[in-house]
Parts: structure tokens; C-alpha cells; sequence
């Protein structure tokens, strides 16, 4: 990181330049101590698919992979991800082609009005992947603890998740 | 037809929302945008004794600090409540004033005292804590009983000791007569607990001026665009109507919450104007969204119920105080009036209702619409007590409804509800077969094996959606009319564009649309695309809530579509050289019945734009429009039951089934309505075991943020078995009778049912361990 003074609204305050790599392209930005990375995200990057739904770290729909694992974005400074690897919910899809976990929140209406969905998905992705296959209903349930759903009852929730990891691992699970 | 009426194709919405291209309010940004903070009050209730503004306007990056004598000052208007209810002795509603930013008092913790516009969120923040304002604090009346006690603080001056109305409804002598008369009377004593609608997007307001051409266009979290639109210029004179475009893009929940027109976005509007900036932008953070979104519920109510020796019920009593907290919302005066009381008749044939509603200022957040908006409080209060009668008159409860319910339609009840279909033993049927009702006993018996205390419990519900027709909710009082308009748009090349008054904030409008198209016409799917939610390119419109984008929303694209049909047949019919009535429209093709003379979809719409070759007289273009106004009421109804196993120990309890048996007439989209009801009961157990606004006596808030306001998650609630039946609705076209709010209308009374059968004891919403918990040792220390 190198320290770059900005003027910030006529007054001069520090600021650090940070570099990641964001959804497998580099970015370097100047951004103030205080900024959060969700922040750093939506203003500087123009990712709105994170989004701000608590400001206590309890809802969830700001959560995004940090080398590999996810993090509830409105935990972390924007400084504190200074030469991390970043997945957001823009960088999930391949082209064209949705996720597997894109495909079955569609598949099984997983979702409503959307605005916890990139956080569900994320969630469910890092779910899927330390679980390795092995997921149930009440694990999955359990989980989800820290990501809230208004519109669904979390229902279609599970039921994507489940199927989700039954397509990322069904073929996995089968062979053993 | 795999896209028509009852498929459930995978929602077109869902490629933007599960890959963040989705576009809510604060993902818009635009050149010179400011941002909004609001200076809120601290106290519950106050007078204003001075602003000191100085260091707020010289912090950095600030353009403007406005209080609320600038903004009555410059002819805002007060903001209103749209539905006038008169009081039982013919005077009319005492509506105090509301000012988007206060002047002289302050009502509730969070009430908006100024606003700072500054260049970025922060310096609009930072600013905001340094308006000094002075404040004589008064003193707090919180909770709707002591609103009316003698001697309570007076909230509005017009609204004598806090009173907004006394106003009832049905024959109350020939109740007190019915009930005095009955052979067995049974009385209960309930609270419907305040909570947040917490809709997961917090509300938002992008307010854009274009000095060149005098326009402001608001980008906003809105249920329905046009109304904001048509209050924030009528009422508010922010502008007039032709210069001012609504937006709601894609918007994240609302439940009612987002039918208002808040102080925020009518400041921002008026602020981005005065303060001579492109754009101003606010951003609710969730504890301002629990200080300032409307909420729901809270009544306090007492009931009485009359049956015969037969146990039929001779006459129903109810009398309910509504806290509708500081100022009367939009629809504030009609929830627990004409949206409640109206269906205290519930699914039962009951000769004699009355009920008396009083609604109450209070220092606390406004209390409007939430899901289901009157109709959960009304079927508390029913299933609550047909739950009681049953154990006191020693039936079970599944009986004593059926003994009680209406079988034959149309019915009339005594509180001006005309049920027009229905089939409620049916629900009923369903459901206890769902549950296997009768091997209860058996698993109450191998759960206190476990030394876990099963209870079941059930729920009829009935309610009243769609929200219309417009002539009887406007002799009702309502100040708008409640019809949907649609128009449906054929391009020249076939594809079509529907456009929609109604407003998609989850509900997979977008998708089920596009299925009465494809119903229709045999379209392809992609080839159709659903417009909403902009008030430059939709017509006036009346948006959604109460169920009603099916039933009245669907309906007015149909009726634009016959119309749509209606020109396509002429004019395939003059160019095919064959009778209007023996064109059909099927699977993309216009053809004469019976032999194979046809044009395709899109040689017709090109017919209509090239114009070469009309029939005489008819104007070019495949276009049309329709207003919709419904006959009826629809009326959705179904039976809920609940079971759930309670550990004595720590209170907690456990739903582990729960089955849904609901009766939404025509379904065009399966996924979708079982979708909606997932989300429904779910809302409804979070009001029964977990949520529950709490002030202390002082008004402040003490469940301000999800660290304290517990709201459902994962592993709260179980998989839900739900399943319907199908009287359709005689009212519309389609059948349809909605599907949006059943859930979180028939759910808490089956939960808090399932308790009490469980504990052996009575117990209030939320039935939160503690709660749970004190009942049964309650309950234990009394029989000791």
C-alpha cells in the first residue's frame, strides 16, 4: 500500500491506495482508512450486486468471497483486502453460463425480490465448498445463520442450496 | 401450452438478481450527485425551541442545511392520510398535522428535524450530528391504553386526549341482545404485537432536478410509483404531475411498507431543487428503517362470543384500540377499520357482529399497512377465541368450525362482506389429512416420552383482496379509486411490450405476466416483455399490495389483450377474406377455423403498422389499453395447522410441521403462489414466537437493529407442507383471488394455538422462550 493524500470535500484527509484482484481482474484505487470494503465495491467499482441491508453484520446480502472464503463485506475495510483475491456475485457466472448456484435458485424460485440473493449465493457457494458434498437440510439450515431472507421463509432457500450441491457433487458423492 | 396459465416456468427476473445486475434504487449514480442526511429527534416528544445550523453548513462538502420552516415556508404540504373514517357519532377523523420535517414539536424518536445535503454520504452524516437543535422535552405516552387515560400528554392538538376516531361497525344492540341470550358465552383478552415489515432493501430516494427543462424524476422504493407520483404533487406540491417522473426499478420487498410517501424522499425532492444540485440521494441504514418505515399491527382487543346449545355462534363482540402511532400514514385510519373489522365474520355463519375500533396517537413510529394490513388481526382474534371456545365448550376445535361454517354462496355477513366462493370444509379436509389431525395423540404421548410438551394447532382464515372495486372503497372513504390499468404494445414485427400499472417488488410479476400473454396469443416467451414501476412510460396505475396484481392486475392486461385480439381477428380476417368469427388465435397463428388460410403472428402486427391493407376505416397500429375495475372483493381463504413440541425446560419451541391447505382460485403460476405462501407463514411465525417492537417509557426504541429485533432465520422455521384447492373467484375473468398476504394472515393464531395446546396455558405474541416459559411455570405455580 502507499499513502496518497486526497482532498476529500475541501479538507485533506489520508488515503491509501489498494490493490486486489476483483472477479479475476487487478484494480488499484485510492480509498480512505474508513472505507469499507462493500463500499470500496458498490462507489469505486460499481458492483452493486453486494449490497447494505443491516449495519450490524447480521443480514448477509453484502457477502463476498475473500481468498476463497466469504466475508460479510460490511465487516472488513477496503485496506484490509490490500492484496486479496475478491469474488463477488458479478464474477459467478461463466459468461453467458450461470453458476450452478445461479441455476438452481432459478430452477427452484429461490429467490423473490433479489436483494439477498447475491449474499445467499455467495453464502451457499462457501457452504457447498467446505461441506464438500456432505450437506443436509439442517445443516444447510443451519448455515444460513448469517444471511436473512424476508420474501422466501427460506424455504426455496434450502431447496436450491441442496440442489445445488447435489449438481456440484451428485456425480462426486455417486462414485465414491 | 408450457408457459400458460398453470406452468410454472423458471422467472425471467432471476438472470439479473442472482447475477447483481439487478438495479435498485441506490445502485443508480449520477453526475453531481449529492447525498441526503436527516437531523432526527432523540426525544419521543418534544417542542422545538431553536436550530443552530452554523457548524452543520460550514463542514466540508456541505451545500445546504434545511429545517422545517423552510420547507412549509416554501408550500410543502403536510402529508396526508387517504382514507377518511368517520366516528360512530358522525364527526369526522382527527388527523393532526405531519410535516416532512417537523416545526415546532417533535412525536416520536427518528422524527426528521432538518436535512443536510452535502457531496458525499459521510460529510452529509458527519454534518447532520453537528445541527444543534434545542429541545423541551415532554412527557412520552407510549402504549394504546394509556393514550387514553386521563391526563396523558396530548400528541395533537386536534386530537383530544389522543383519540383519532371511535368508529364501529354491524348492530351492536342486536349483538348485546344475541350475546346476552346465549347459552354459553366465551370472552378473550389479546394483543397483536407491533412489528417492522424489514423489508430487506432499506428505502431509498434518488431525487434528479433538470433546471433546463424544470423537471424532477425521483428514483424510489416503491410499491406504487404512480401513486407517489400523484400525492407528491397533489398533496405535497413538489410538482405537478408533468414534472415529475416516479421511478421504482427493481425494488427489494415491501409488504406494505413501501406504499407511503415518507418525509425523506419528499425533502430530497424539495432540497435538490432549493439547493440548485442535479441529484440528491438518501439511503435508509436499517436502524432508521425501524425508527421510520411504518409498522404493523399493535392493537389491543377484547372479544366475545355467544353460542347456542348447539354450539353454533349466536353473536360475536369485539372492541379494539389501534395504536397508529405519532401521525396517521396513507393508509393508516383504513387497516383497522374497513380492512379489519369487515372480516370479523371469518370463514362462519354468525348472525350478529359488532365491532368497535378505537385508533390512538401514540410517540411512537407510525403504524400502517404490513402484509395482510387488519386481516391477520382480525383472524387473531377469531381463531384465537374459536380456539378457546372449543376447549371451554369441550369440542374439538376442528368441529366447532365446521359446525360454524358457511357453506353456501354468495353470503352476506353482518359487517358488509359478500363472500362470493368458497369451499372451507374442504381446506379443513385437506389440511387435517395433511397432518394426520387424528394421530395427534399418539404423538403427544411419544413426545412427553421425550419430555417434550407437542401441541397442535389450527387456523381458518378468510380475507378480503384485490382491493377494489373503486365505487364501494370510495363510500368507504378511500380518497383514490383502486382499479389497475394495462396496455399492451405490438410492435410491427410481433414481439410485444405489456405495460403495467401494477408493481413487481418480489412477486415474479415479470414471469406470471408474460404467461397470460403466452396463454393468449402462443407467443414465445422472450418475445414478450413486461414494463413497470415508471411513471414516463407506463400510464397511471395503482400498484400492489393487498393481493391484488393477479386479480385486478392480471385482469386489465387480459382485458387489453381481447381488445388487442379484437383488431388482430378484423384484420386477418380482411386479409384472409373470411368471417371475424371464424378467426382463432392459437399458437402464434391467426387462422380461419377449419381450413389451413392463417398469417402468422407477426404478419398480422406488420399488417397493422404497414396499413396497406386495412379493413375501412380502422386505424393503423396494434395497441390498446384497459382500466380495470373489479366487481368484488376476492376472497382467498384456507386452513393452517401447526405443530410444535416446546421443551418445558428452556421454552423454546419447535415447529416441526406445518401444513398449509389454502383455496387462491386460479393459479397461473404454482412455483410462484407456493412461493409467496412460504414467505407469508414464515412472516407469520416471526410475529408469533420472535418479533415484536419494544419502547421503553420514554419512547426510545430498544429493538433498533437485527442485534435486537429478532427476525425468522433458517433454522427458526421448518419446511413448509403446502397444497391448495380451487373454487375460482367469480369476481374477474381469470378466477384469480391472490395469493400475497394468506400466509402471514392465517399463521400466528395456528402457531399460538399449537402453544396453548402444548403448555396448557395462555400465552401473547411473541411467544418467545421467556414468554413460553413464564406461562408454564405461571400455570404450575398457580396449581401448587
Amino acid at each position: 500500500m502507499s499513502k496518497v493524500s486526497m482532498v476529500v470535500g475541501g479538507s485533506e484527509s489520508s488515503a491509501e491506495v489498494v490493490s486486489m484482484t476483483v472477479n479475476g481482474k487487478a484494480v488499484a484505487k485510492a480509498v480512505q482508512g474508513r472505507t469499507l470494503l462493500v463500499d470500496f465495491l458498490r462507489e469505486e467499482l460499481g458492483l452493486t450486486g453486494t449490497h447494505v441491508g443491516c449495519d450490524t453484520s447480521q443480514c448477509g446480502a453484502c457477502v463476498v468471497h475473500v481468498n476463497g472464503k466469504s466475508v460479510k463485506s460490511c465487516t472488513m475495510l477496503a485496506a484490509q483486502a490490500d492484496g486479496a483475491e475478491l469474488v463477488t456475485i458479478e464474477g459467478m457466472a461463466d459468461g453467458a453460463d450461470l453458476h450452478p448456484i445461479q441455476k438452481a435458485f432459478n430452477e427452484h424460485h429461490g429467490l423473490q425480490c433479489g436483494f439477498c440473493t447475491p449474499g445467499m449465493i455467495m453464502t451457499a457457494a462457501d457452504m457447498i465448498n467446505r461441506h464438500a458434498g456432505n450437506l443436509d437440510e439442517a445443516t444447510v439450515r443451519a448455515e444460513l445463520e448469517g444471511n436473512i431472507c424476508r420474501c422466501t421463509g427460506y424455504h426455496n432457500i434450502v431447496k436450491s442450496i441442496l440442489a445445488a450441491n447435489e449438481a456440484m457433487h451428485g456425480a462426486a458423492a455417486a462414485a465414491e | 401450452m408450457s408457459n400458460g396459465i398453470g406452468a410454472s416456468p423458471a422467472r425471467t427476473e432471476d438472470r439479473r438478481l442472482t447475477t447483481g445486475r439487478g438495479r435498485y434504487t441506490d445502485d443508480f449514480k449520477v453526475h453531481g450527485q449529492h447525498f441526503a442526511a436527516f437531523v432526527r429527534s432523540p426525544h419521543a416528544h418534544a417542542n422545538v425551541t431553536g436550530i443552530d445550523k452554523a457548524a452543520a453548513e460550514a463542514a466540508p462538502g456541505v451545500v445546504a442545511v434545511y429545517d422545517g420552516h423552510q420547507l412549509t415556508g416554501d408550500g410543502i404540504g403536510n402529508i396526508i392520510c387517504g382514507w377518511a373514517i368517520t366516528s360512530k357519532d358522525g364527526s369526522p377523523m382527527n388527523m393532526g398535522a405531519w410535516s416532512a420535517l417537523a416545526t415546532d414539536k417533535v412525536r416520536y424518536v427518528g422524527d426528521a428535524v432538518a436535512i443536510v445535503v452535502a457531496e458525499t454520504q459521510a460529510q452529509a452524516r458527519n454534518a447532520a450530528e453537528l445541527v444543534e437543535v434545542s429541545y423541551s422535552e415532554l412527557p412520552a405516552v407510549i402504549g394504546s391504553e394509556n393514550a387514553l387515560k386521563s391526563g396523558a400528554a396530548q400528541i395533537h392538538e386536534n386530537a383530544p386526549g389522543n383519540l383519532i376516531f371511535d368508529w364501529g361497525i354491524g348492530d351492536e344492540a342486536a349483538t348485546d341482545a344475541a350475546i346476552a341470550g346465549a347459552a354459553r358465552t366465551v370472552s378473550i383478552d389479546l394483543t397483536n404485537n407491533r412489528v417492522s415489515p424489514n423489508a430487506m432493501e432499506p428505502r431509498a430516494a434518488l431525487a434528479q432536478y433538470d433546471a433546463g427543462d424544470d423537471q424532477l424524476t425521483l428514483h424510489t422504493t416503491s410499491q406504487n410509483p404512480h401513486v407517489a407520483r400523484l400525492v407528491l404533487s397533489a398533496f405535497y406540491q413538489v410538482a405537478p404531475e408533468n414534472k415529475l417522473r416516479v421511478i421504482a426499478p427493481d425494488v427489494g420487498g415491501g409488504f406494505g411498507s413501501k406504499i407511503y410517501i415518507y418525509p425523506e424522499e419528499i425533502a430530497c425532492l424539495w432540497a435538490c431543487r432549493k439547493a440548485g444540485v442535479p441529484a440528491v440521494k438518501w439511503t435508509s441504514d436499517r436502524t432508521e428503517a425501524f425508527l421510520t418505515d411504518a409498522h404493523g399491527r399493535d392493537h389491543v382487543t377484547t372479544a366475545t362470543m355467544g353460542f347456542d346449545a348447539n354450539n353454533k355462534i349466536v353473536g360475536f363482540k369485539v372492541d379494539t384500540i389501534a395504536d397508529l402511532g405519532a401521525y396517521m400514514s396513507l393508509f393508516s385510519s383504513a387497516t383497522p377499520t374497513y380492512l379489519y373489522a369487515t372480516l370479523l365474520s371469518g370463514q362462519y355463519n354468525i348472525p350478529n357482529i359488532y365491532g368497535n375500533v378505537r385508533t390512538v396517537y401514540t410517540n411512537t413510529t407510525p403504524v400502517d399497512a404490513y402484509r395482510g394490513a387488519g386481516r391477520p388481526e382480525a383472524t387473531f382474534v377469531l381463531e384465537s377465541i374459536m380456539t378457546k371456545a372449543a376447549n371451554e365448550l369441550g369440542v374439538d376445535p376442528a368441529e366447532l368450525r365446521r359446525t360454524n361454517f358457511i357453506k353456501e354462496f354468495p353470503h352476506e355477513t353482518p359487517v358488509i362482506m359478500t363472500y362470493d366462493a368458497g369451499d372451507f370444509e374442504k381446506s379443513l379436509d385437506n389440511a387435517m389429512a395433511a397432518i394426520d389431525y387424528s394421530g395427534m395423540a399418539a404423538r403427544k404421548a411419544e413426545a412427553a416420552s421425550r419430555g417434550k410438551l407437542r401441541g397442535i394447532g389450527m387456523s381458518c382464515y378468510i380475507e378480503a383482496c384485490g382491493i377494489a372495486p373503486s365505487a364501494a372503497v370510495g363510500s368507504l372513504g378511500a380518497g383514490v379509486g383502486l382499479w389497475e390499468s394495462a396496455e399492451v404494445r405490438v410492435n410491427a414485427v410481433g414481439s410485444i411490450e405489456v405495460l403495467t400499472g401494477s408493481h413487481s417488488h418480489g412477486q415474479g410479476h415479470e414471469t406470471t405476466f408474460r404467461q397470460i400473454v403466452c396463454e393468449r396469443l402462443g407467443v414465445p416467451f422472450e418475445n414478450v416483455e413486461i414494463v413497470h414501476g415508471d411513471t414516463d412510460k407506463v400510464q397511471m396505475g395503482m400498484g400492489t399490495y393487498g393481493s391484488r396484481s393477479g386479480a385486478v392486475g392480471m385482469t386489465a392486461i387480459l382485458k387489453a389483450l381481447e381488445k388487442v385480439e379484437a383488431k388482430a381477428k378484423q384484420i386477418a380476417a380482411h386479409t384472409l377474406e373470411a368471417s371475424e368469427d371464424d378467426i382463432v388465435i392459437e399458437g402464434g397463428e391467426v387462422s380461419v377455423k377449419g381450413t389451413d388460410k392463417k398469417m402468422l403472428w407477426h404478419e398480422v402486427a406488420l399488417a397493422a403498422y404497414v396499413a396497406h391493407n386495412l379493413p375501412e376505416g380502422m386505424e393503423p397500429g396494434l395497441k390498446e389499453t384497459a382500466f380495470y375495475d373489479p366487481s368484488n372483493f376476492t376472497f382467498p381463504a384456507g386452513c393452517y395447522i401447526c405443530e410444535v413440541e416446546v421443551d418445558p425446560d428452556t421454552g423454546k419451541t419447535d415447529i416441526v410441521r406445518y401444513v398449509a391447505a389454502d383455496d387462491f382460485g386460479t393459479i397461473i403460476n404454482p412455483q410462484i403462489v407456493e412461493g409467496q405462501v412460504h414467505g407469508g407463514i414464515t412472516q407469520g411465525i416471526g410475529q408469533a414466537l420472535l418479533e415484536g417492537v419494544v419502547y421503553d417509557d420514554d419512547g426510545q426504541m430498544l429493538t433498533g437493529s437485527y442485534m435486537d429485533y429478532t427476525m425468522p432465520r433458517a433454522d427458526d422455521v421448518p419446511s413448509y407442507e403446502v397444497s391448495t384447492t380451487a373454487t375460482p373467484a367469480p369476481s374477474n375473468p381469470l378466477g384469480i383471488k391472490g395469493c400475497g398476504e394468506a400466509g402471514a394472515i392465517g399463521t400466528p393464531p395456528a402457531v399460538i394455538n399449537a402453544i396453548k395446546d402444548a403448555i396448557g396455558a395462555d400465552v401473547s405474541m411473541p411467544a418467545t422462550p421467556q414468554a413460553v416459559w413464564s406461562a408454564i411455570h405461571a400455570t404450575k405455580m398457580a396449581a401448587e
